[in-house]
């Protein structure tokens, strides 16, 4: 109990005081979650609206597939990711082992997935829905999907947001892309498994506490932005 | 584009035959009415003229190619399908598809709502309608396009008398303009009111084609002179 009002007020004061490492790590954690947010969003979004509209073959498999690696072992995409980017690997040429790249690529792998699956949820629904309305109106492939990816914008920022939630609290891959070096890929997950396994148990919960108030104040700005729960908008 | 031929039309649902072998034909200018029994396949044969539902057998022709033919027809279904975007998004949204100019696309737009009476609504979403704003939306934006063709199926079921009187009035106005209409409905008094001919169907089979003004008064159908007369045709 003592370590965890400790923590707070450790917390507290890290953030009051505009501690240079904790911004300096947070913004890093930032940068390096919001990266593979976007790069996975480019992928899922447009992957996911293409499995509501089209039928072809091994779609169903994809869709499984896709739905089976949500819950895809972190440490084992790290191990993958590692494999490729060592410099035996066939991308070590790249020398992108230990950076902030690497660690992008990793959260990317674990979050796709996860992204598209819930985003096809949504657009298959709407899909479902506009069906015969889209196709009287004699649209293209192109015009269904980008009227789909519109309408359920809101739906596809949930999903968004629960692929940030997913990248932003991952440790096991980044460890082992990233090597949580300090002043160039430590982030807050591998910071807090760091003072964790020293002992000091304060600055770890304070680093924890602030990784939830980041985790929590993105979510509630995005909501608020995009209005999600207003009255009229769906 | 006209005539629009069909032969030998027959349509399927998992292996079972709802509609045909079916042969018709409909020429500019017309304002036929499909009249049956529940069940009789009238929403199926008019999805399949337009292309919506695909046939088992049989040939549907026009003049023109296909992709001429489906960009100058419009369908608009028993229960409208609202986009989850404003009235006048709703609205202009085949204008968007076919890269109409903004101005071009503000003038139409500022003429049907006002011929639908929505200004007062233009801005909110097209979901919070009553069912008879909805089907006067979906209506108007069948219409917005100036379509050549336009196929309804019971475009006024389970609408007050009003809104019904606002819809036909609609589509006389279209019909006067060039607009040929197929369209079915259970309502024989509506029939009466706007048909130029009458196809009746049960089970699936066309048993008579004929001018509104005989059918009425002689129909050749024994089934279309039952069901005229109010009986159960099963």
């Amino acid at each position: 109990m003592y370590d965890i009002w400790e923590g707070i007020i450790q917390a507290f004061q890290l953030v009051y005081t505009l501690n240079p490492d904790l911004i300096e790590i947070s913004i890093r954690s930032l940068k390096v979650t919001l990266s593979a947010l976007a790069v996975s969003s480019i992928i899922a979004l447009p992957l996911a609206a293409i499995l509501a509209v089209r039928r072809f073959k091994f779609r169903r498999i994809i869709i499984a597939l896709l739905n089976a690696l949500m819950g895809l072992p972190p440490v084992v995409v790290g191990l993958l990711v590692y494999i490729l980017l060592s410099r035996s690997g066939p991308f070590g040429i790249l020398d992108l082992l230990y950076t902030t790249t690497a660690m992008v690529i990793a959260q990317t792998i674990i979050i796709t997935p996860l992204i598209t699956s819930i985003a096809h949820q949504s657009l298959r629904e709407l899909w479902s829905e506009y069906h015969d309305l889209l196709i009287s109106m004699n649209t293209s492939h192109l015009q269904r999907i980008k009227t789909l990816l519109w309408d359920a914008r809101r739906a596809l920022l949930t999903a968004s947001l629960a692929g940030f939630g997913r990248g932003i609290g991952e440790v096991g891959a980044i460890m082992i892309v990233g090597g949580n070096i300090d002043h160039a890929t430590r982030v807050l997950t591998t910071a807090v498994a760091l003072e964790t396994s020293k002992g000091d148990f304060a600055l770890a919960l304070a680093l924890g506490f602030v990784l939830i108030l980041i985790a929590v104040a993105l979510n509630l700005g995005t909501h608020w932005l995009s209005k999600t729960e207003s009255e009229g908008r769906w | 584009m006209f005539p629009l031929i069909a032969e030998n039309l027959v349509v399927e649902v998992k292996g079972k035959r709802i509609v045909g072998p079916i042969g018709l034909e409909l020429s500019k200018g017309d304002i036929a009415v499909i009249l049956g029994p529940n069940g009789s396949g009238k929403t199926t044969l008019l999805k399949s003229l337009h292309g919506i539902t695909k046939t088992k057998h049989g040939a549907i022709t026009w003049s023109c190619s296909k992709s001429e033919s489906m960009a100058k027809q419009m369908f608009v279904f028993q229960s409208p399908v609202m986009l989850r975007r404003s009235v006048f998004e709703n609205l202009t949204y085949p204008l968007m598809l076919r890269k109409t100019p903004k101005a071009e696309i503000n003038r139409l737009a500022a003429e049907w709502i006002s011929k639908i009476s929505l200004k007062e609504v233009m801005h909110v979403s097209a979901t919070r309608l009553s069912g008879g704003e909805k089907q006067k939306l979906a209506l108007a934006r069948a219409l917005i396009t100036k379509p050549e063709m336009l196929f309804l199926d019971e475009p006024t079921a389970s609408l007050d008398g009003k809104t019904t009187i606002a819809i036909e009035k609609l589509l006389k106005n279209c019909a006067e303009n060039g607009t040929t209409i197929m369209m079915s409905t259970h309502d024989i008094g509506q029939a009466k009111r706007l048909a130029k001919n009458i196809l009746f169907l049960n089970k699936g089979k066309l048993e008579s084609t004929q001018p509104a003004k005989t059918f009425f008064l002689e129909p050749i159908s024994h089934n279309a002179r039952r069901f005229i007369a109010g009986d159960i045709v099963e």
